[in-house]
C-alpha cells in the first residue's frame, strides 16, 4: 500500500517537473529545472525498479544535458546578437 | 499566422492527440499487470545459462547485443556531428564579444569550486571505471560508467587554469579512446566469428557468476563500451568548450 | 487498479509537444523535446514494473524470485542514450543557426539562405 503511495507521488512530481521544464521561458534557468527533472526521472526509475536506467538517468539527464545546455547558451552568448 | 491564431489551432490538435492517447492506453492492463514473456525468459536463463546476474547487462551485451551495437554507433554518429558543427569554419571571424571588451576581465573562478573540483577528479574517475567493470555483476555498466567517466574532464577544466588543462587533456587522447572502444565492440564479434559462431555469439568461458570474469564477452565489451562512451561524450563536450576556452587563454 | 503512469507519458507528451509549439527560443525547444521523449520512459517504465517483484539484479537473492522485466529495461537504456545524441546533435544546430542568423528566435527565421 505504502509502495503505491510513493509511486503516485513521484509520478506527480515527475509530470509536475516536466511541466515547468516547458513553462520556463528562460533558458538559462530552464537548464537547472532540466537538471532537477532529470534527476526526479532517476529517482522515479529507482522507485519503479530499474537502478540500471536509474544509474544511467542521473548521470546523463542531471549532469551531462543540462552541462551541455549551458555550454551551447554560453556560446550562443559569446557569438554577440547579430554576427 | 498569429501567434493567438496558432495557440488555438495547438490546443484543439492537442486534444485530439489527448482522445488518441486515450483509446491507445485504454487496452493496456492496470500498472504492475503487463504480463511478458521475453521478460520471464531472460530472468530465468541469465544467472543459470549465462552467469550474469544483472539481467539488464545480459540482455544488452549478450541476448540482444547487435542491438546494441548499433545504438553505441548512434552515439558515435552523433559526436562526429557534433564535431563537424563546432568546428570553426573559415568565413568566420575569430570571435568577438564583450568579455573582449577593453578593461574587462574576466572573473576567475573561486576558491570553493576549484578545491571541490579537485578533490572530486580522482573519485569520479574511480567511480566510473568501478561501473564500467561491474557492469555484468551490479547495476552499470559501459554507458554509464563512461558517462562518469567524461564527466572528469569538465572537472579539471573547472579547477586548472588554461595551460594545465590543455596539458593534462588531449582531443587527440578522447579520440583514440572512441575509435577504439567502438573497434573493440566490432573485434569481439569477430573472436566469435573466429571461434565457429555467429556474429558476437557469447563464446568465452562463463567463469563464476558474480565474479568480475564471469559472462564470458560481457565484460570486455563492457569495458569498450565504456571507453567509447568516455571518449564520445568528452569530445562532444570539449568541442563545445573549445572556443570558451581559448578566450580564457588570452 | 493503477491507470496514473499511462496518464503522466501522455500529459508529458502533449506539454512538452504545446512547449515545442509555442517556443521562442530554440535551446528552449530542445529541452521540451527532452521533456516529449521523457514520456517514452514513463511508459516503458509502466509497461516492465510488476507487482511485488524484484530488481532484476539476482544478487543475494534467490535466483528463482519473481523480478520485473529487464527488457524494457534494456530499451529504455538505448531510449536515454539516443536523447543525449538527438540532444547534443540539435543543440550543435542551434548554435550554427544562431552564428548564422544572429538569433534563436525561430518566428524570426524567416528567411532562408544557402
Amino acid at each position: 500500500m505504502s509502495e503505491s503511495i510513493l509511486g503516485n507521488a513521484i509520478l506527480l512530481f515527475v509530470a509536475a517537473a516536466g511541466t515547468s521544464v516547458v513553462f520556463t521561458r528562460d533558458p538559462t534557468s530552464q537548464a537547472i529545472v532540466v537538471s532537477f527533472y532529470g534527476l526526479l526521472l532517476g529517482i522515479m526509475f529507482l522507485v519503479f525498479r530499474a537502478p540500471d536506467v536509474a544509474l544511467s538517468q542521473i548521470a546523463i539527464g542531471a549532469l551531462a544535458l543540462p552541462l551541455m545546455i549551458l555550454l551551447a547558451l554560453a556560446r550562443v552568448k559569446k557569438q554577440g546578437p547579430k554576427s | 499566422m498569429t501567434r493567438k491564431v496558432r495557440r488555438v489551432f495547438i490546443l484543439i490538435s492537442a486534444a485530439a492527440l489527448a482522445w488518441v492517447f486515450f483509446l491507445a492506453y485504454r487496452p493496456l492492463p492496470p500498472l504492475g499487470f503487463v504480463h511478458s514473456q521475453y521478460g520471464d525468459l531472460v530472468n530465468a536463463i541469465t544467472v543459470p545459462e549465462r552467469h550474469i546476474t544483472d539481467a539488464v547487462s545480459a540482455v544488452n551485451f549478450d541476448v540482444r547485443a547487435f542491438d546494441t551495437l548499433g545504438e553505441e554507433f548512434i552515439l558515435f554518429t552523433s559526436v562526429m556531428g557534433v564535431l563537424v558543427l563546432m568546428r570553426r569554419q573559415s568565413d568566420e571571424p575569430a570571435g568577438h564579444h564583450e568579455d573582449k571588451a577593453p578593461g574587462r576581465t574576466v572573473p576567475p573562478a573561486s576558491d570553493a569550486v576549484r578545491v571541490t573540483a579537485l578533490l572530486l577528479v580522482a573519485p569520479a574517475m574511480l567511480f566510473g571505471l568501478y561501473i564500467v567493470v561491474h557492469g555484468q555483476v551490479s547495476p552499470g555498466g559501459g554507458f554509464q560508467g563512461g558517462v562518469i567517466l567524461a564527466s572528469a574532464p569538465v572537472l579539471v577544466y573547472l579547477c586548472s587554469e588554461y595551460a594545465e588543462f590543455r596539458r593534462v587533456l588531449s582531443m587527440r587522447l578522447a579520440e583514440v579512446s572512441e575509435a577504439a572502444g567502438a573497434a573493440t565492440y566490432i573485434l569481439m564479434g569477430l573472436v566469435s566469428l573466429g571461434l565457429g559462431g555467429m556474429f558476437l555469439e557469447n563464446l568465452l568461458p562463463l567463469g563464476r557468476s558474480g565474479t568480475l570474469t564471469s559472462g564470458g564477452m560481457v565484460p570486455f565489451i563492457d569495458v569498450g563500451v565504456g571507453l567509447e562512451v568516455g571518449g564520445g561524450l568528452s569530445l562532444a563536450l570539449l568541442a563545445y568548450l573549445e572556443e570558451l576556452v581559448e578566450e580564457k587563454e588570452q | 487498479m493503477n491507470y496514473l503512469p499511462y496518464a503522466v507519458a501522455a500529459w508529458l507528451f502533449l506539454v512538452g509537444l504545446y512547449g515545442v509549439t509555442s517556443s521562442r527560443n530554440l535551446i528552449h525547444l530542445i529541452m521540451c523535446v527532452g521533456v516529449i521523449q521523457s514520456s517514452s520512459y514513463v511508459l516503458l517504465l509502466a509497461i516492465g514494473y510488476r507487482v511485488g517483484g524484484v530488481a532484476p539484479v539476482f544478487v543475494d537473492i534467490p535466483a528463482n524470485s519473481r523480478a520485473v522485466d529487464p527488457v524494457v529495461q534494456a530499451l529504455m537504456l538505448t531510449d536515454i542514450v539516443v536523447e543525449v545524441a538527438v540532444t547534443a546533435l540539435l543543440l550543435g544546430l542551434a548554435v550554427q543557426v544562431h552564428k548564422r542568423h544572429g538569433t534563436l528566435n525561430p518566428d524570426r527565421l524567416t528567411k532562408i539562405s544557402g
